[in-house]
């Protein structure tokens, strides 16, 4: 595992944020291209927020993040949108599969200790035993999060699924 | 060492090594389903892997069932490229109009006992009434399984759900699942399996079985298993000439949970928007008025889903003014079969809407969608804010009889008033 540092300002959610919230099904029937999925981002519970994300910025949710359908534009929007992260007490599994598989890195974490526009860091060394930790560097806090089993850091670390079968052609376990 | 969970011993066989919850493992994948929503992102994944040939065109099927028929350019030309890719791979297709992939799969005999089946969409997990261990996956997994017939997984812990008892007249078993979401909560199953078993199975058909699997997900849950018995195999009787072993769980398998569900005490349920789990008995939610009704998708969209609905639809003198009954079969045989038993013209004379079999209103991304400040009670498995299309609408989801009640009297209502009569 190399060590592992991202850091952006904290943009809140709460419980049971489904796919469709992240970006609706119609929106997609238009475009499956990202960079205009992500005007559309979670318009159904915050309408200023597309216009509002800043390059960096870090979803902080609560728990079952992502859950509902599926679809994977769920998660291309949300790094169309230049973010890199998510951060949230549970995710629904198809979310974390797909932000797996697209480089989204999601994070499960007590996320309690985190307010809107505090900035965060996620931190990991090349320890994979030690795992993740995130900072509140606003607050000073320190929360341990899961760590990334050896399988879905190595995707991750490719860059997703595409790059990881572009190098190995296969899965390697 | 303990007992392995059905779960467990699926993925054991398809992994190649024996494996328990929490272990990592890559798995042969036996049947592999891409609709028109998941497909074409997996095609762009598959060309920027490299892909050239499919490893094992047998073991995919792609269905043309979220947008059936096409409701605008963009979406006819991804139909156009995904026949044109599964023609030129040798990959088998549903057209639209033939009905919804999960129920082709079903209808099919494509999931069998003991066997890995996915579908890049979340209620893939029907599959699992059948003894399969079905799952939803995303795009980039059905790209990975194009490229080399295999996906990672996580083997789930599971929750074994024990139903004893039989069902009262006019309960269903969407009335066993919304209960169950209410007690496990929208996220109480994630990233488990759940195992059903107990006296309760031998009164439910496999149309019955399906319904519990398919909402599964809605409690986060990977999957949700039965066992196989003589309903299973019977189901599966002139639908496969392959030979399938079904799969037990051990004495000794290890569950993360227990949860004991008796039947004779359930009563109509009814969960309330915009959340799958704030279910309440249907009689808190009586005489909530209602404008559309919506029989129809992979939950509710079965034959015996209609002749349920139809009984009480008859029984109460039609749809009420002011209603809009939309009927969408889940695939074209069950839109066959109600044709040739009469149903199909008795919803058609009774005013219902009929759309194309497929995914329909379900996701509001083709069909009927109701307009602003709308009431809608469907036999759908979600009910989130804007799900069909208009976040001014609201849904409220139950059993297609619970459903048809509401037609009748335009108003959430127990079909057993309707039924017996009873007057408003």
């Amino acid at each position: 595992m190399t060590a592992l540092r991202i850091e952006g300002r904290a943009r809140i959610f709460g419980d049971g944020i489904n796919t469709d919230y992240i970006i609706t099904s119609r929106r997609k029937r238009e475009s499956l291209d990202p960079q205009i999925l992500r005007q559309y981002l979670f318009e159904e519970v915050d309408p200023a927020f597309a216009s509002s994300i800043q390059a960096g910025d870090l979803i902080v949710a609560g728990k079952n993040f992502g859950c509902g359908s599926a679809m994977e534009v769920a998660v291309t929007a949300v790094l169309g949108a230049g973010i890199r992260a998510v951060i949230a007490r549970s995710f629904s599994r198809t979310y974390y599969r797909n932000a797996i598989n697209n480089g989204l890195l999601p994070v499960v974490c007590d996320t309690n200790q985190i307010q809107g526009g505090d900035q965060i860091a996620i931190h990991s060394t090349d320890q994979q035993e030690a795992g993740m930790q995130v900072i509140n560097l606003s607050t000073g806090a320190v929360i341990v999060a899961e760590a990334l089993p050896q399988i879905m850091l190595d995707i991750f670390e490719s860059g997703g699924l595409v790059p990881y079968f572009r190098r190995h052609g296969d899965f390697r376990l | 060492m303990d007992g392995k969970t059905i779960s467990e011993k699926i993925l054991s066989a398809k992994a190649g090594v024996d494996v328990r919850a929490g272990d990592l493992v890559v798995c042969r994948v036996d049947c592999a389903l891409g609709t028109d929503g998941s497909t074409p992102m997996a095609l762009d994944y598959f060309d920027a892997m490299g892909g050239k040939e499919v490893h094992d065109p047998d073991r995919l099927v792609f269905a043309l069932d979220h947008y059936a028929p096409a409701p605008n350019a963009k979406t006819a030309q991804l139909h156009q490229r995904m026949r044109s890719f599964a023609a030129s791979h040798g990959i088998s297709l549903w057209e639209a109009g033939e009905g919804i992939g999960h129920q082709l799969i079903v209808e099919s005999g494509r999931a069998l006992p003991g066997q890995l089946v996915v579908g890049a969409d979340s209620h893939a997990v029907t599959y699992g009434a059948l003894n399969s261990f079905g799952t939803g996956i995303g795009s980039s997994d059905l790209a990975a399984i194009m490229m080399c017939g295999r996906m990672w997984l996580r083997i789930p812990q599971s929750i074994k759900i024990t139903l004893t008892g039989r069902l009262r007249e006019n309960v269903y078993p969407k009335d066993i699942a919304l209960a169950m979401i209410g007690e496990l909560g929208a996220d109480g199953a994630a990233y488990q399996a759940l195992e059903f078993c107990g006296t309760g199975l031998e009164s439910l058909d496999l149309e019955d079985r399906l319904v519990l699997s398919n909402l599964a997900v809605e409690a986060g849950g990977k999957n949700g298993v039965f066992p196989a018995d003589e309903k299973t195999l019977s189901y599966l009787q002139g639908r496969t000439s392959h030979s399938f072993e079904p799969v037990f769980p051990d004495s000794g398998a290890q569950y993360c949970r227990e949860v004991e569900i008796n039947l004779n005490r359930l009563s109509p349920q009814v969960a309330l928007p915009h959340h799958v789990d704030r279910v309440v008995p249907l009689s808190e939610a009586a005489r909530t008025p209602v404008q559309m009704v919506y029989l129809g998708t992979c939950t509710g969209g079965r034959v015996q889903d209609f002749h349920q609905a139809h009984q009480v639809l008859k029984a109460g003198g039609g749809v009420a003014r002011g209603v809009q009954l939309v009927v969408t079969p889940a695939s074209r045989t069950v839109l066959e079969t109600l044709a040739r038993d009469g149903t199909l013209a008795d919803f058609i004379s009774m005013g219902a809407v009929v759309v194309t079999p497929g995914c329909g209103s379900c996701c509001g991304t083709c069909g009927a969608i109701p307009g602003d400040g709308v009431n809608v009670i469907s036999t759908a498995n979600r009910n989130f804010k804007g799900r069909m299309g208009n976040s001014n609408s609201a849904i409220y989801l139950a059993s297609p009889a619970s459903c048809a009640a509401a037609a009748v009297r335009g108003a959430i209502a127990d079909p057993q008033e309707v039924l017996s009569g009873a007057t408003r």
